[in-house]
Parts: structure tokens; sequence; C-alpha cells
């Protein structure tokens, strides 16, 4: 929390400091609806012209379990759900003990004194505060809310404690309980007056949060996986199909339940290959569609990927990234489908892999990924994961009005039509959907058989080499197009940190805290994956150390998956790995301590 | 954090060379003749009962004057799965055992399609049977027909799971031993809604049941035994009266919508009946679908996409 003023109030009234950020830590269960204390954090932030960012934990579990619910809200930027809190608010004994050190010395502990019992060791280091949540709720509410309303009733507390805006709050908390049985929001609005209400006794301070620069646009707050559906409808996608697995299950959930409305349609399938085989089925009638999946499924989905591949096929592919492999670890964080999204499948298949970098990216590449799609007549794979996946972010709300399209097939009949053209010097052919009549009267066959122009089969050593070569070509057409990424900082210096997907945030973060310390750190990010964009090689030659930032293992012979990649591509020794898979998001202070771990070792083999 | 991005919104993306075509009314155009509807000459072994299967396929376009860019003919792997790359019309040979969930994809999409899907009995009950089973209960529009040999011909005699017991191949030398699949009951039990039966020798039977299959609305299964003169030759010549069988149609007194008289007939020793056993009226998963769309559309009314896009970006904020 960082304190830009402190005004020493008189007598018991507690002092009131001016904040621009701060980190509230949430712990409890699954079903104590801390993602909700937190979700409503997240969008006042939002509606307050803020910057906020939130980290969860949830169990795997059927149900129940300890569960976490970060949120960093900052008047300025916010790269990264922070490293350390500044309040840890606990509603049991083990959420207490397994936390507490997640908070910053002199933060303060917020703990339900019916359930929590303060250690005397940790008294010295953390304020603690003690209210009795869970009873004071019941007192609120009624002995009938048992454990419900406490979340509410702890989100008064914090609303005080940090002078949140009370009617934004009210208004928010009305508009969730909206359209269900009254008596549910009076308990809820009497829930938070509660908390709001309640003496903070003790407390040492309270905290105000310093006017945000005015932005110029709305902001609106959702988490990626949100962020990726709405994309997809935004891009023009009317067909998906998916079969239900974590974390990608959200954005079928809002597919099925948001495509009806534009005429569109979402399948629930009997499998994951009949999910991808139905996108595909549709994408061939004319439309781009799009599955998904996460671990397993990804995998299950390799035989009909290829397919599209070699049949030329549009199709998007999200792939929520969890730990793995097999059954892994379903509700943690990992970035360890790099390899399987580039190479993943037999024979040589060159597909598009993408990876968003924050939750509005992820709504503005679900765009990309369809036109590239469209254009390029093959497959893209989205690559999230879980972290970006259940991240809540603000950002400018986008102009809808501008960024939607119409992507409807033609039926425009054509004159004369070969699937598989070898003319074009790109080896960029388009699809014609079924219903174009072809005036020549000769009827395309897409395949996965190796085929001549028209689709028919073929064994002909040369009609493999060239249509081989015609499906990289559009690959490389694709990465000749391609931006180069922004260097965050200085464009010659010590050290490069190299990311890609979710992490941008906390890299971008590392190197900006490492260059206000005085060290010579960069950041960069990598969102076209396969293929990256050319010339990176002439911003590493800016860098004596470029470190590639990953949530993947090592892998036997020392680096990660994209370290691996680049590697491959510029056989350079300087490229090496930060890698770690214990299912957590980074923290900063960890990616600046592996790097300059990294440097003192110097290069392990050159 | 706003992004500055290599974005561009991308137009409808327009078929090209279409500047020499003239329009043409569906009255001027005439059936297409033989000739027209048939693309590569097939692959298959001389003798083999896809032949007829597939002079039965072009003779159901050309009687019913489909034109080409209104049918597409769907495989997944197999020799009969070959089919699309015959007919002339736009055509898909996708992956082993999926044709379904792929032909299902097209069906939902483009109501104005016929979409017709061959295989073999590998693709529609080993490897793609959980497929069958859902494609039939979801009650998807498209007609299956699939050519059973009772044997796996393109890999070249490996048992099937539609090979009688005892039956010797490569891999069951001394006599399949697993219980067959009988594919009848199969489609009845996932709820088909038209399960019929045919074979490659009775040509006008056959065109019969396509026929039959295409005018239903729902999923349409028919199991065409066709031989595989090569790996199991004979297999049906107890259906064959040339051969000194019999074939014997369903009988006159059964009733199509009664769900246990059809089980019963798939029950039936080889060669057993030939016919319709089953047909019934359900809602499509397309009608279904269709439904939940103009219900949802309803409530937009008047709103372009953005806007109603942007109703759920306002509840964000």
């Amino acid at each position: 929390m960082s304190e830009t003023a402190t005004t020493a109030a008189g007598g018991a009234a507690p002092k009131v400091s001016n904040v621009s950020e701060a980190i509230i830590r949430i712990a409890g269960n699954s079903q104590d609806g801390i993602q909700a204390i937190g979700g409503f954090l997240a969008r006042l932030a939002g509606r307050s012209e803020q910057e906020v960012m939130t980290f969860m934990t949830i169990p795997s579990t059927i149900s129940g379990g300890p569960s976490i619910f970060q949120v960093r809200i900052g008047s300025g930027e916010v790269l990264s759900s922070g490293d350390e809190a500044d309040v840890l608010l606990c509603f049991y004994q083990h959420s207490y003990e397994d936390h507490v050190s997640s908070l910053k010395k002199g933060g303060i502990v917020l703990y339900d004194s019916d359930h929590v019992e303060p250690k005397a060791e940790w008294q010295q280091t953390y304020h603690h505060l003690g209210v009795p949540i869970s009873g004071l709720t019941v007192e609120a509410i009624g002995g009938t809310a048992k454990d419900k309303g406490k979340n509410i009733f702890s989100l008064g507390l914090i609303a005080k404690m940090f002078d949140l805006n009370l009617p934004k709050l009210e208004k928010l908390i009305g508009e969730r309980f909206t359209g269900k049985d009254p008596s549910i929001l009076n308990n809820a609005l009497a829930a938070f007056h509660a908390g709001y209400g309640h003496s903070l006794g003790s407390v040492l301070e309270v905290f105000k949060f310093v006017d945000s620069q005015k932005k110029d646009h709305p902001q609106i707050v959702m988490n990626g996986n949100e962020a990726l559906g709405f994309g997809l409808i935004a891009a023009g996608v009317r067909f998906g199909a998916g079969y239900p697995i974590t974390p990608w299950s959200d954005i079928m959930e809002l597919l099925r339940r948001e495509l009806p409305k534009y005429g569109g349609t979402f399948v629930q399938t009997e499998d994951e290959i009949a999910a991808i085989s139905m996108a595909i089925g549709a994408s061939y009638a004319g439309r781009v569609a799009v599955t998904g999946s996460s671990g397993p499924g990804i995998s299950l989905k390799t035989e009909a990927l290829g397919w599209a591949v070699m049949a030329e096929m549009p199709l998007v592919i999200v792939d929520v990234q969890r730990g793995g492999p097999s059954t892994g670890m379903p509700t943690n964080v990992e970035q360890s489908d790099l390899n399987i999204a580039v190479f993943g499948g037999h024979g040589d298949s060159p597909r598009v892999v993408i990876a968003p970098a924050n939750v509005e990216d992820c709504f503005y590449m679900a765009i990309e990924a369809v036109n590239i799609a469209r254009k390029y007549s093959v497959p893209v794979i989205i690559l999230s994961d879980q972290g970006i996946a259940s991240r809540i972010e603000a950002f400018e709300e986008p102009n809808l009005e501008k960024v939607c399209q119409d992507i409807s097939p033609d039926f425009t009949p054509v004159a004369d039509h070969k699937p598989y053209d070898l003319a074009p010097v790109d080896g960029v052919t388009r699809h014609v959907a079924p219903g174009t009549r072809i005036a020549s009267g000769k009827y395309p066959v897409v395949t996965g058989l190796e085929h001549d122009e028209l689709g028919h089969p073929t064994g002909s050593p040369k009609l493999h080499a060239q249509m081989s070569a015609k499906r990289r070509k559009k690959l490389q057409a694709l990465g000749a197009a391609l931006p180069l990424p922004q260097i965050y900082g200085p464009a010659e210096g010590n050290i490069l940190l190299v990311g890609w997907g979710s992490t941008e945030g906390p890299i971008k973060e590392a190197a900006a805290r490492a260059r206000a310390a005085g060290d010579s750190v960069s950041s960069l990010h990598i969102r076209h994956v396969n293929p990256m964009p050319n010339g990176l090689e002439n911003i590493f030659a800016g860098f004596n150390h470029v470190f590639v930032v990953e949530m993947n293992d090592e892998g036997i012979y020392g680096y990660g998956q994209l370290a691996s990649l680049l590697r491959a591509r510029y056989c350079d020794p300087k490229i090496r790995g930060i890698n770690k898979v214990d299912g957590l998001n980074w923290k900063v202070k960890d990616i600046l301590s592996r790097a300059n771990d990294a440097v003192a070792t110097g290069l392990r083999k050159m | 954090m706003s992004l500055t991005l290599p974005f561009e919104v991308l137009p409808r993306t327009g078929n090209l060379n279409t500047g020499l075509v003239p329009p043409l009314s569906d009255a001027d155009r005439k059936g297409l003749t033989k000739k027209e509807v048939a693309a590569d000459h097939p692959t298959w072994c001389p003798g083999c009962g896809d032949f007829s299967v597939l002079a039965l396929y072009f003779k159901l376009i050309e009687k019913r004057k489909i034109h080409h860019e209104k049918i597409t003919t769907v495989a997944g792997i197999g020799c009969s799965s070959r089919f699309p790359y015959f007919v002339q019309a736009h055509g898909a040979h996708y992956i082993h055992g999926r044709a379904l969930p792929f032909a299902s994809g097209i069906s939902l999409s483009r109501p104005d399609l016929h979409v017709f899907v061959f295989g073999g009995d590998g693709d529609a009950f080993s490897i793609g049977g959980n497929h069958f089973n859902h494609t039939a209960r979801k009650n998807i529009k498209l007609t299956y027909c699939v050519m059973d040999n009772w044997v796996y011909g393109l890999t070249k005699k490996q048992t099937s799971p539609t090979s009688p017991l005892g039956f010797k191949s490569k891999t069951d030398g001394w006599g399949s031993m697993d219980h067959p699949i009988n594919p009848m009951k199969q489609a009845i039990s996932a709820g088909a809604t038209f399960v019929a039966r045919t074979t490659h020798t009775n040509p006008n039977h056959v065109l019969q049941m396509m026929e039959a299959a295409m005018d239903h609305d729902g999923f349409s299964f028919i199991e065409c035994l066709s031989e595989c003169v090569e790996f199991y030759e004979g297999a049906f010549d107890a259906s064959n009266p040339r051969k000194g069988g019999a074939f014997n149609t369903v009988p006159a007194d059964h009733d199509v919508t009664d769900e246990a008289a059809a089980y019963k007939l798939a029950g039936e020793a080889f060669p057993g009946s030939f016919g319709i056993f089953y047909k019934t009226t359900r809602a499509t998963k397309n009608a279904n679908e269709a439904k939940i769309v103009s219900s949802h559309q309803e409530k937009v009314k008047g709103l372009k996409d953005w806007q109603i896009l942007q109703k759920n970006f306002d509840r964000l904020k």
C-alpha cells in the first residue's frame, strides 16, 4: 500500500492515510462467497476509474475446501495481483494460519473472532483486528442465514476501512440481487450496513484512495473467460461445440447462453472429439466456428486438428491451460500446453497459436484469431490459462459498433474453384462453402488424405511436397505480416525478460521495479507464438541476457517450452529459462530474484 | 493498460472468381444426369457391393432433381468412406469414426442442405460408436447410410464389430469370439427416429429406403448390407434370392411406430427382414435449437448485433 500522505487525527478516531493502491486478500472456504466480495470490489474499482486485478484459487474438490480471492486496486497502473497483501480478511483458523505470511509486515489481519484464535507471535508483526463476523451477521439478518451473508457483512467492514463509495456499493449490491426474492436483497443490504456501521474499534488507521487519473472512456470489468467469449461473439462467431472441462466450461456456458440472441448455437457434445468435429463441420459449412477445452481435452482433439490443417479449414480452438499432464491440477495455473498447441498431432501440421496477455487482450485476440482463421484458412489456437481465465480486470470499454463483424458466408456462384490451388505464392487459398454453385460443374472435396488441387487423393511424391510447402508457406506469410512486440523499457540493456500469455503484468512490473532500483532490465511479451513475428533476433541482440519466464517445467535439456522454441529458431545460447510449476501465478519478487540468480550463475552451457 | 493492437476489422469474406457466372434460377435448371453427378472412378475392388450403393445415390439425386450445390456428402474412413470422391458435389472426407459429428455441424448450421453420411461398420459401431448413439438421440437431421460388410476391408480382413461369431479374420484366426453388434437394435435403442435395413443386391429396395430416409425429418439410419468380395465373400448369400437365399420385406402388418415390434424384427436370425423397421416423429435438434433462437431473438428484436452485446457490457460496468 503505497502511502502518499498521512493525516494524524486526534483523539480516539483512527488515523486516515491516503493510499494509491491496496492489496486485500480474502481467505475462507469455497462456499463462503468470498469471490463475491472480490467481485464487488473489482467492479467498484472499475466504476471509480481505478485499475484492478484479482487472483483466486479454487479447490478442485466438489464442494468446499479452502479458497482465496485477492484483489489489488490502484489509482495508478496495476499489472499484477500483488506479491504481499496489505489486509488479510480471514474467516477460519486455517485461513489465518495459511495466509498470514502473505501479508506485508505491519499489515492488518481482519479476522472472524468467532472462529479464529490469534497467535501471540504474529501479533507483534501484524495489526490484528478481531470482529465476531459470524455472530454479528446472524444478529443482523437472523439465525436462518447461518454462514450466508457474512461475506456481505465483511464487504461492509472493508468499505468502512477503505472509505469506499457507499452509494456505488449499494447500487452494485442492488444489481447483483435484482430480480430475486426482495427479502434476499434486503438481507444483503442489512448485512452490508451492519458491517459498515460496525465500530472498527481499536483499528489504528483507515485508508482513503487518492483520486485516480481521469480516464477518457468508461471501463468495463470482467474476467478472461468472459472477455474471450464476448470477443468471439464480436468477431461474428455464431456456432460452437464443446464438452465440459475446467476452466474452459465458463466460456461454453457463456456462448450457450448468449449465442441464440444472435441467431447462433452452441452444442454440448458427447465428447471432446465430437466437439471439435462438429465445430469443423460448421466451419466447413461456411462460418468460422469455435471449440475449446483444457488439459486432457486438448489432447483428445489433436487428430481432428490435424485434419483441419490438412483440409485447410478455418477454425478457432480455445485452450484454457491448467496444470498437467493428465488430469493434473485442474484448478491451478500452468503454461505447459505450448508444445501441444504448436506441435501436437502426427505429421507436419503447421497451425497458428496466439496467446492473449491480459483480460482486455482476450477480447481482441479472440477477434484476431477468427480473422487469421478466415484469411489463411487455418485452425487458430488461443492459449489462455487458468490465471487469466478467472482473473478480473477493468479495461477501457471497446467500441462495439466498430469492432463487431459480420462474417456470414457468401454463396455467390463461382466460375471455378480449386480448394487447394497451388498458384498463389503465399500458399493462401480460400474455402468455398457448400451451397455455392460452381459453374464449371467440378466440385471440391475437402479431405485429410494428401490431395491434388481439387481435393482428390494422390500418392504423388511431388504433390505431397508441394502441398506440405503450401500449408507451411501460409504461416510464413502470416509471420512476415506480424508486428514485432513492444519492448517495455530501454531497447538495449543487460537483461531482457521474455514472456507469453497471462504473465505479462508481473513480468512488466518486475522489469519496472528493477529499473526503479537502478538495474538494466527490459521486458517483452510474445503474443503470436506460432508463427512468431520476424526480427526478434534484432531485439535480443541488444541484451546480454534473454530470460524466458514461463510457468512450465525446465524440461530435460534445461529450457521451458517457449525458450526451447526460441533457442531452436535463433540458436542463441544467451536465451535461457526461468521456470516454475507450483500452480500459482508469478510473484514479482520471485521473477527478479530468479533473474538475478541466473545472471550470477552465468551461461549454463554455450 | 490500453493496448494498441494490430487489429483490423475484416469485411465479410466473399467468394472469388464470381464475375463470369450467369444467374440461373432453379426453374431454369434441369435435373442432373448420371454423368454430371459422377466424379472419380471408384477405387473399390471389382464386384464390391458399394458400387451399387453409389449408383443408387446417383439415381436418387437424378430422380429427385437435386442440384450439385444442395447436397453435401460426408464420410469417415474405410473402403465405403471413399464415397465423397466419387460424387460430383460438395463433399468432405473426414477422420475415422467422426463423420457424424462433422455432418451434424453442417446440418445444424445449414438447414438448406441435404446432408448424407456414408460409412462402414467399423466407422459406425467401433471407433465412432459413441457418436452414433448421440447423433441418434439428438435426432439431428441427416441421413446415415452404413454399408455393413461385417469385416474391415481397407486394412485387409480384421474382425469388425458386426463380424458374426466364428468369423475367421487375421485378428481372430480361430474365429471371432466377441458378440457382434446388431446395428438395428443399436439404432432403435439409441433413439433413432428412422431405422431401415436393405441390401446392395436389391437396387430398387435400396433406392426406396434412401428416398424415405431423405424425406424423414430427423436422424435417418439405413443399414445396407454390402458384400466385401475380397475378404468376406458370400457373407450375405442367404439374403440373396439369386444365390438361393431369401429376401423378405418387413411384414405388411408391422407397425413402424411400435418400438418393441421393431426391436423384435431386429432380433430375427439372418437374413431377417428388409425395409423400414422403425419410424417415429420427434422434434429434431435442428428444430429445438431454432426454437431457442427465435425465442431469444424475440427479446432483442430490432437491435443490431453490436447493440445486443452492448447490453451485456453495460451490465459489466
